[in-house]
C-alpha cells in the first residue's frame, strides 16, 4: 500500500518538485518549504506566479509579483537572477546550458548563463514560455498563436498562427511537436517539420496541467473528469487518433498530471485532492491519495520512480511513497 | 461551483482621461471602511495611487474563438485575478481601473465568460465616471464614451462646478438618453458617497434591479431621481420608451424600455433567447423583471450582449402589480419590433 506523509502548509502551492532528492514546495506567498530533516523554509519572491523545475542545474527558478525572477537550490540556496520591473513576471523557463526565460508583460527575457540577458518584445502580451529540448530554440504562447525564436543568433522568429489565445505551451521530448493550452478548453498542436496543425479538443474546463511520457510517446493532460492521454508517437501525432482517457471518475475534474518518469503510467491529481496512478497498457488504477481539503497543483516523480511530491490549492501536500 | 459568499466583489471604474477615476480611486483606497482592495490598473497615471497592491497589466482583448464577434474577455484580467486569487487573504475587494479609452465590455464579459474567473469572483457594478464639461465633446470624438456610459450601471457626473446649470441639465440628460438604467450622481471632485459605487450588486440577480429606482417605480423610467432638482426629459407619460439616438446629437446608443403584463414562460423564454442570439452583438444591457403566468416569483434577468443570466428573485408581495419591464440599451435595436415581438409573449 502506498503510504502518504502530508505536510500541512498555508496557502496555494504552485510548485512540488524534488531538489536533490529533497521535496521542495513552492507557495503562493514566496515562500519554498522543504521537507529535510524537518521542515525548513526559505523566501524567494514577494508574491510567487510562476515555477519551472530547472532538472539539468537541480534548481526550481521563479517568477512573481515583485517583478524578479530566482533560483532556488536545494539546500535552501536562493538567488536573485533577474528583475523585469514593476510588473509581474507571469511565466518562467529553463532551457539548456544554464539559460533561463522569464515574461512579464509583453516581453520575453532570455538571461544566459552568463547573466547576459536578451530581450524579446512582442504585440501582444507572453503567456507562456518553453524551450526546444536542444535549445536552439523558444517559443512564446500569444493571441492568435505562437512564435519560435533563435536566441543564439539574429534571425526572424518562425510565427505559428492558430486563432484564440493560447495560454501555455512545450515542446515534446523529441522536439518534433509544440503544443499550447488555450483559453478555450482545448490544446493546439504543430508538427514543426511540416506546420500542420493539430487540434485536441472536447476538454469540459481549461488545461493546465501537461506531462509527456517517457520519450514523448503520449501526452497527458488534466481538464476533464478523466486524464486525457494523447498519443504522439507516430509521425503525424495524435491527428485521426482518440486519446486515453485514465482514471475516470463522475464528481471531480482531473487538475494535475504527472508522467512516470520510465513507464507508461501517470499519476492523476484531481480536483477534490485524490491522487491515483493509471497505467496506460490496461487502464488499472491504484489509488495514491484520499480526497483532502484543495485541488491538486503540482505533482512530481523522483529519480527512483519510487515518491510522488504533490502540493494543492489548500495547502495540504505532502509525499506518497508508492513502494512502502 | 460558485459560491456567493466566497466570492470577491469587483467594481469596475471607466472614464475618460481626467473624468476623476484616480480621484475616486484613492478615496476608496483612503477612506476608513474597514476594506482592503486590491487595484489593477492599465498604467500608473500621474498622480500616485496609495495602496498596498496594485498590479500593473497590459490591456489585452482575446475574442474568443467562437465564432462570435461580441464574445471577448480582457486575458490580462483572467491572469492577474487568477495570481491574485491564490492569496485571497489579501483583500476583501478588487478595483480595476481602465484606460480613458478602454470598452467595458471584455471587461465585464470576463467575469462571465471565464469559469476560474467567475467562480473566485463577482462583477459588482461598472461605474462611469463623466466629466460634465467635456462628455459634449467627447462624445463627438469617441464611440468608447458613448460605451462607457451605455454599460455602467453608476454614472458619476463629475465636475458639475466647471459647467452651468443648464448645460449640466443637458448633459444629465444625454446621459440620461444614453443609459436611462443608470443611477447617476452629480458631483464634484469625484465626492459621491462611497456607498453609492461599492457593493452595489448590480450584476447580481437577487439585488439587482432592486436598488435600481429608475427601473422600479410604475410609471415612465425618466422622471424619477434621486436628485431634488427638476429633470427635464424629451419624453413623457408613454407606455413603451424609445429613447432615441437622433434625440441628442453625436448619440448612436438608444435604449428600449418595454412595459408589459404577465408573460406565458413558454413564449417569453424561447423568445428572449432569440432576441439575445440575434441582437447579441448590437445589445449592450439589458435588464429586466418579469412576471410569470402561473410562477408566485419574480423573474429577473440581466444580459451582456448574448450572455444572458436569469433567476428567480423573490415572491410578488401583495398589491404588487404582476407587470413585466424589460430594458434593453445597444445599437441598431428595432424597438418596434421588439415591443411587437415582446407583447406577443403576454399571456392570453
Amino acid at each position: 500500500m502506498p503510504t502518504v506523509a502530508p505536510l500541512d502548509l498555508e496557502g496555494h502551492c504552485v510548485a512540488a518538485v524534488f531538489l536533490d532528492d529533497v521535496p521542495h514546495f513552492a507557495l503562493a506567498d514566496g515562500a519554498v518549504h522543504r521537507l529535510d530533516n524537518g521542515q525548513k523554509t526559505v523566501q524567494a519572491n514577494d508574491g510567487l506566479l510562476a515555477a519551472f523545475h530547472d532538472a539539468a542545474n537541480g534548481r526550481l527558478i521563479t517568477g512573481g509579483e515583485d517583478g524578479k525572477v530566482f533560483a532556488v537550490k536545494a539546500g535552501g540556496a536562493v538567488s536573485e537572477l533577474a528583475s523585469a520591473g514593476r510588473k509581474w513576471v507571469t511565466s518562467v523557463t529553463a532551457g539548456p546550458q544554464g539559460a533561463i526565460a522569464y515574461a512579464s508583460g509583453k516581453t520575453a527575457f532570455v538571461r544566459f548563463a552568463d547573466g547576459k540577458i536578451k530581450e524579446f518584445a512582442h504585440p501582444r502580451s507572453v503567456e507562456g514560455l518553453a524551450f526546444s529540448p536542444k535549445g536552439i530554440r523558444f517559443g512564446v504562447a500569444r493571441y492568435n498563436g505562437a512564435t519560435l525564436h533563435f536566441p543564439a543568433a539574429e534571425g526572424k522568429p518562425v510565427e505559428l498562427e492558430w486563432a484564440g489565445a493560447h495560454t501555455g505551451i512545450t515542446f515534446s521530448p523529441d522536439g518534433a511537436f509544440l503544443v499550447t493550452t488555450m483559453q478555450e478548453n482545448a490544446l493546439h498542436g504543430w508538427k514543426l517539420a511540416d506546420g500542420k496543425h493539430m487540434r485536441m479538443s472536447g476538454y469540459p474546463s481549461k488545461v493546465k496541467s501537461l506531462s509527456w511520457s517517457v520519450k514523448g510517446k503520449w501526452l497527458a493532460s488534466s481538464g476533464a473528469p478523466a486524464a486525457i492521454v494523447w498519443p504522439f508517437a507516430s509521425k503525424d501525432g495524435p491527428m485521426g487518433k482518440a486519446p486515453l482517457e485514465l482514471g475516470t471518475r463522475g464528481n471531480t475534474m482531473v487538475t494535475c498530471v504527472a508522467c512516470h518518469p520510465s513507464q507508461d503510467v501517470v499519476a492523476i491529481g484531481y480536483e477534490d485532492g485524490m491522487v491515483i496512478a493509471a497505467r496506460f497498457a490496461d487502464a488499472k488504477e491504484v489509488l495514491l491519495r484520499r480526497p483532502g481539503k484543495g485541488a491538486i497543483t503540482a505533482m512530481m516523480w523522483d529519480k527512483e520512480e519510487r515518491r510522488i511530491v504533490f502540493g494543492s490549492a489548500a495547502g495540504d501536500c505532502g509525499v506518497i511513497d508508492i513502494t512502502a | 461551483m460558485s459560491d456567493a459568499q466566497t466570492q470577491i466583489p469587483v467594481t469596475v471604474l471607466t472614464g475618460y482621461l481626467g473624468a476623476g477615476k484616480t480621484t475616486l480611486l484613492n478615496r476608496i483606497l483612503s477612506e476608513n471602511h474597514g476594506k482592503r482592495y486590491a487595484v489593477i490598473v492599465n498604467e500608473f497615471g500621474e498622480i500616485g495611487i496609495d495602496n498596498d497592491l496594485i498590479v500593473e497589466s497590459d490591456e489585452e482583448i482575446y475574442e474568443m474563438n467562437n465564432g462570435c464577434v461580441c464574445c471577448t474577455v480582457r486575458g490580462d484580467l483572467i491572469r492577474v485575478v487568477e495570481g491574485l486569487m491564490r492569496r485571497p487573504g489579501r483583500f476583501d475587494a478588487i478595483v480595476v481601473e481602465t484606460t480613458g479609452l478602454a470598452d467595458p465590455v471584455p471587461v465585464a464579459q470576463t467575469f462571465f465568460m471565464d469559469d476560474d474567473v467567475r467562480t473566485k469572483t463577482k462583477l459588482d457594478a461598472v461605474v462611469a465616471l463623466v466629466d460634465a464639461k467635456h462628455l459634449p465633446l467627447r462624445l463627438k470624438d469617441s464611440k468608447e464614451a458613448e460605451d462607457q456610459i451605455a454599460f455602467a450601471d453608476v454614472v458619476v457626473l463629475n465636475k458639475t462646478d466647471l459647467v452651468t446649470p443648464e448645460e449640466l441639465e443637458k448633459v444629465e440628460a444625454t446621459v440620461r438618453a444614453i443609459n436611462p438604467a443608470a443611477k447617476i450622481h452629480r458631483t464634484q471632485r469625484s465626492g459621491v458617497a462611497l456607498e453609492e459605487v461599492l457593493d452595489r450588486g448590480a450584476f447580481d440577480l437577487s439585488r439587482a434591479l432592486e436598488n435600481d429606482p429608475h427601473f422600479l417605480e410604475a410609471h415612465d423610467l425618466d422622471h424619477d431621481h434621486d436628485h431634488d432638482h427638476d429633470h427635464h426629459h424629451d419624453h413623457d407619460g408613454h407606455d413603451h420608451h424609445h429613447h432615441h439616438a437622433s434625440d441628442i446629437h453625436d448619440v448612436t446608443v438608444k435604449s428600449v424600455s418595454l412595459r408589459g403584463g404577465e408573460m406565458d414562460p413558454k413564449k417569453f423564454f424561447p423568445w428572449i433567447e432569440k432576441v439575445t442570439q440575434m441582437e447579441g452583438p448590437n445589445i449592450l444591457r439589458l435588464k429586466g423583471i418579469i412576471a410569470l403566468r402561473g410562477d408566485e416569483d419574480r423573474y429577473v434577468l440581466q444580459g451582456v450582449h448574448m450572455i444572458l443570466e436569469g433567476d428567480h428573485q423573490r415572491a410578488w408581495k401583495d398589491g404588487e402589480k404582476h407587470e413585466s419591464r424589460l430594458v434593453f440599451i445597444g445599437r441598431d435595436l428595432d424597438a418596434e419590433r421588439l415591443r411587437k415581438s415582446f407583447e406577443a409573449c403576454q399571456a392570453a
